[in-house]
């Protein structure tokens, strides 16, 4: 859907982005991920043409990104805004407009989603009588009311309560169901596990990490799991197939986090436990994104220094 | 292009349907027009509004006697009184001033409670002066009625040879009453609509609606459509106040001009009452043939010239300068930040139309109005204070169209390579130096 080829975006004094090259799957979630200031927002901005980047191509399709793409994008910036006096239902049918709809069409599809997600009533209020979260929705219509093929969502849950940050995760899952790619910038690596396909992640202006998520969790797997008995702590002796890496003690039962010795494998461990207690659950510790997140940008900081 | 079309709507229509806009638009054509009813009422009617002053008169020379005319604000009252003591009870009589003119005509006093105007005490001395005069001239044996005939006030009505050798009437009082009102709805205008346009900008820009817009349109298509979007508000408003203002001073004026006319042959009649004898009285039958004048002139003009040139200059001038109002709105976070930019784009303005009072309005076709009227940043002010005086040429006229149009293109595209970066900073306190790296950053 989406290659991203060796892109370079310099800004005065600043590179923003440094030979970023990225692939991204028609019909998929991709995360794009990177702390602040790591270019994700520069790299959005080159997709949505806003900007043009120094060197390297973006194809849409294939094709080289031009002007005729922008009205197959939706675009939902982390700053959001829309006119402050205009009525809401007005300025859904402009920005629907601007992309090319006819007006009967933006229309109909506005009144579809204003009834969808129950906002019908606010059609001739104005955004400033508005409350935030209100605009929010008001602002997603917006983003997704030309039926995009490629989605470009920026922090989208950020201003929604749980209840409405689940409501729109499902539109959005929807969407995609019906053949949008999504392409989804965010620091909530929770929603990246559950959402996301494949990510990206940007580091001071380079990609340091991408791929699916689940091959990319599955090669940080390093043999560490959890293993739960009952009763009070027992003494292990040198033989075990693992190494202890921390024991807690609870009420009743004992959690020991282990890791096990190369050339040895789960079954092992039961062998060595199985006489030894009475065992709840052994379950691997896969790192979450959250973790390896923190794990490659503290790296590659420090090896940058 | 559809998608300007739409922005252009946008901004049109938002700002059209307010009622703001509804208000000024009837409002000020109903102004202006009561304001020059009220102008043209109280100069006709000047006399009733002065106070009537009573003015005691001692003439010892006896030449004055009975000659001092009244008139609707001074009544002349001779008494016979010694100076001395009328000089301590006139106030007392109910008189204003008192006339003391001694016998050998010099050390002539006007003496009163309060300082009399220099406007009463010079009419005063200005009446003694022409009678003291005609009756010198008498004395040495000239006939009244040459004397009458000398006494004539000449008036110039100024005459303009065309090339073609046909002469007009020049219009010179009207010319520059047009000339210098479109300036100064010109200059007017400029700040208005280049100040919506920049408010437009940082409104866009504080609200962040920018970046969803421009992920959909092109920003120099963004500001392009906002521009012409306002300035088509400001078409509209001063067409509407242009035909409204014609419709209303058409009807105001034929009452208007009834009301002057009939006020001037009044006052004439009463001239002509009063003086018979004396010769003094043609200048003051002259003030209504001026008025007349003025009004006739008006309708000399070349309306249809003067108004397009004004709609011409009005556009192009704001469009040349609201693209930099906008490329200043991109540049900042909010209004008051703008002001270190405002100065210089508003200094030419400011020079011309302070140029405009006293250098192009004397001399509309000097060499300086000449230059003034090209350039494309004075053009607009200064043109038209020179357009109703008529003597810009063709040539003159087209070359500074051109180069209003060349100015536009370039400001504009100066302006939209700053807009395009400066929408999308934010929190960074712009300067010139900034200004410039923007101008240069590549696409």
């Amino acid at each position: 859907m989406i290659s991203i080829r060796n892109i370079v975006k310099q800004y005065a004094a600043h590179r923003a982005l440094d030979d970023v090259s990225i692939e991204i799957e028609k019909g998929k979630v991709f995360g794009l991920l990177g702390p602040n200031g790591a270019g994700k927002t520069s790299l959005i901005r080159i997709i949505n043409q806003i900007t043009a980047p120094d060197s390297g191509q973006v194809l849409f399709n294939g094709e080289p990104l031009s002007q005729v793409h922008v009205d197959r994008i939706g675009y939902l910036p982390e700053e959001r805004g829309l006119y402050k006096k205009m009525e809401i239902g007005e300025q859904i049918l402009y920005l629907a407009r601007l992309k090319g709809l006819s007006r009967a069409e933006a229309l109909k599809r506005a009144k579809y989603w204003f009834e969808k997600l129950e906002i019908q009533s606010w059609w001739n209020k104005k955004i400033e009588e508005l409350s935030k979260g209100m605009q929010q929705k008001a602002q997603f219509v917006a983003t997704v009311i030309h039926e995009p093929e490629l989605l470009i969502l920026d922090e989208p849950f950020t201003g929604f309560d749980p209840v409405n940050a689940e409501v729109i995760k499902n539109e959005i899952l929807e969407l995609n169901r019906k053949g949008a790619t999504v392409i989804f910038s965010t620091h909530r690596m929770e929603s990246v596990e559950e959402l996301c396909d494949s990510i990206a992640l940007l580091n001071l202006s380079h990609k340091i990490l991408d791929g699916k998520v689940k091959a990319i969790r599955n090669s940080y797997r390093n043999g560490t799991y959890v293993l739960e008995y009952e009763g009070d702590k027992i003494a292990m002796n040198g033989n075990a197939p693992f190494a202890i890496l921390q024991e807690t003690g609870h009420e009743g039962y004992q959690q020991v986090k282990l890791k096990i010795n190369e050339g040895s494998k789960v079954n092992d461990v039961l062998h060595y436990m199985l006489p030894l207690a009475s065992i709840n659950k052994l379950e691997e510790v896969v790192p979450t994104m959250n973790e390896i997140f923190i794990q490659k940008v503290a790296s590659a900081n420090t090896s940058n220094q | 292009m559809n998608k300007i079309l739409l922005i252009i709507q946008r901004e049109y229509f938002s700002r059209v349907k307010k009622k703001s806009f509804l208000v000024l638009t009837f409002l000020v054509p109903v102004l202006f027009i009561s304001m020059i009813a009220l102008i043209a009422y109280i100069s006709a009617s000047q006399n009733e509004f002065a106070d009537l002053k009573k003015v005691a008169v001692i003439d010892e020379s006896g030449r004055f006697l009975n000659k001092m005319r009244n008139s609707s604000n001074m009544s002349f009252t001779y008494v016979s009184q010694p100076f001395e003591t009328t000089k301590k009870s006139f106030i007392k009589d109910g008189y204003d001033y008192l006339l003391y003119i001694p016998s050998s005509l010099t050390g002539v006093q006007l003496l009163g409670e309060k300082k009399p105007s220099p406007l009463t005490s010079g009419k005063i001395e200005d009446d003694l002066s022409n009678l003291l005069r005609s009756q010198r001239l008498v004395e040495a044996g000239i006939d009244t009625v040459v004397l009458a005939k000398a006494q004539k006030h000449i008036s110039i009505s100024p005459q303009q040879v065309k090339e073609n050798g046909t002469v007009e009437d020049a219009h010179v009082v009207a010319s520059l009453a047009v000339g210098f009102v479109c300036a100064f709805l010109i200059y007017l205008s400029l700040f208005l609509y280049g100040a919506q346009v920049m408010r437009g900008v940082i409104e866009e820009k504080v609200s962040r609606i920018v970046e969803v817009i421009i992920s959909s349109v092109k920003p120099f298509q963004l500001m392009l459509g906002k521009i012409l979007g306002i300035g088509l508000v400001g078409l509209t408003q001063f067409v509407l106040w242009i035909v409204l203002t014609l419709t209303l001073s058409t009807v105001a004026g034929s009452v208007l001009v009834k009301n002057v006319k009939a006020k001037t042959e009044q006052v004439s009649a009463a001239q002509h009452m009063v003086v018979q004898g004396a010769a003094n009285t043609a200048p003051v039958a002259e003030d209504g043939d001026k008025m007349a004048n003025v009004l006739k002139e008006l309708q000399g003009i070349p309306v249809a010239k003067t108004i397009s040139c004004f709609l011409f200059y009005f556009l192009f001038g704001y469009l040349l300068y609201s693209s930099l109002f906008a490329a200043v709105g991109s540049a900042v976070d909010n209004e008051t930040e703008t002001q270190q930019f405002m100065f210089p784009i508003t200094l030419p303005l400011i020079f011309t139309f302070a140029l405009a009072q006293s250098v192009i309005i004397n001399n509309p076709d000097s060499t300086l109005s000449i230059w003034l009227s090209m350039i494309p940043f004075t053009s607009p002010i200064a043109m038209m204070i020179r357009i109703p005086f008529g003597g810009v040429t063709n040539l003159q006229l087209a070359a500074s169209m051109l180069l209003m149009v060349l100015g536009f293109l370039f400001t504009t595209w100066v302006a939209s390579r700053i807009y395009r970066v400066g929408i999308l900073m934010y929190g960074k306190k712009a300067s010139y130096k900034e200004l410039a790296k923007w101008f240069m950053y590549k696409e």
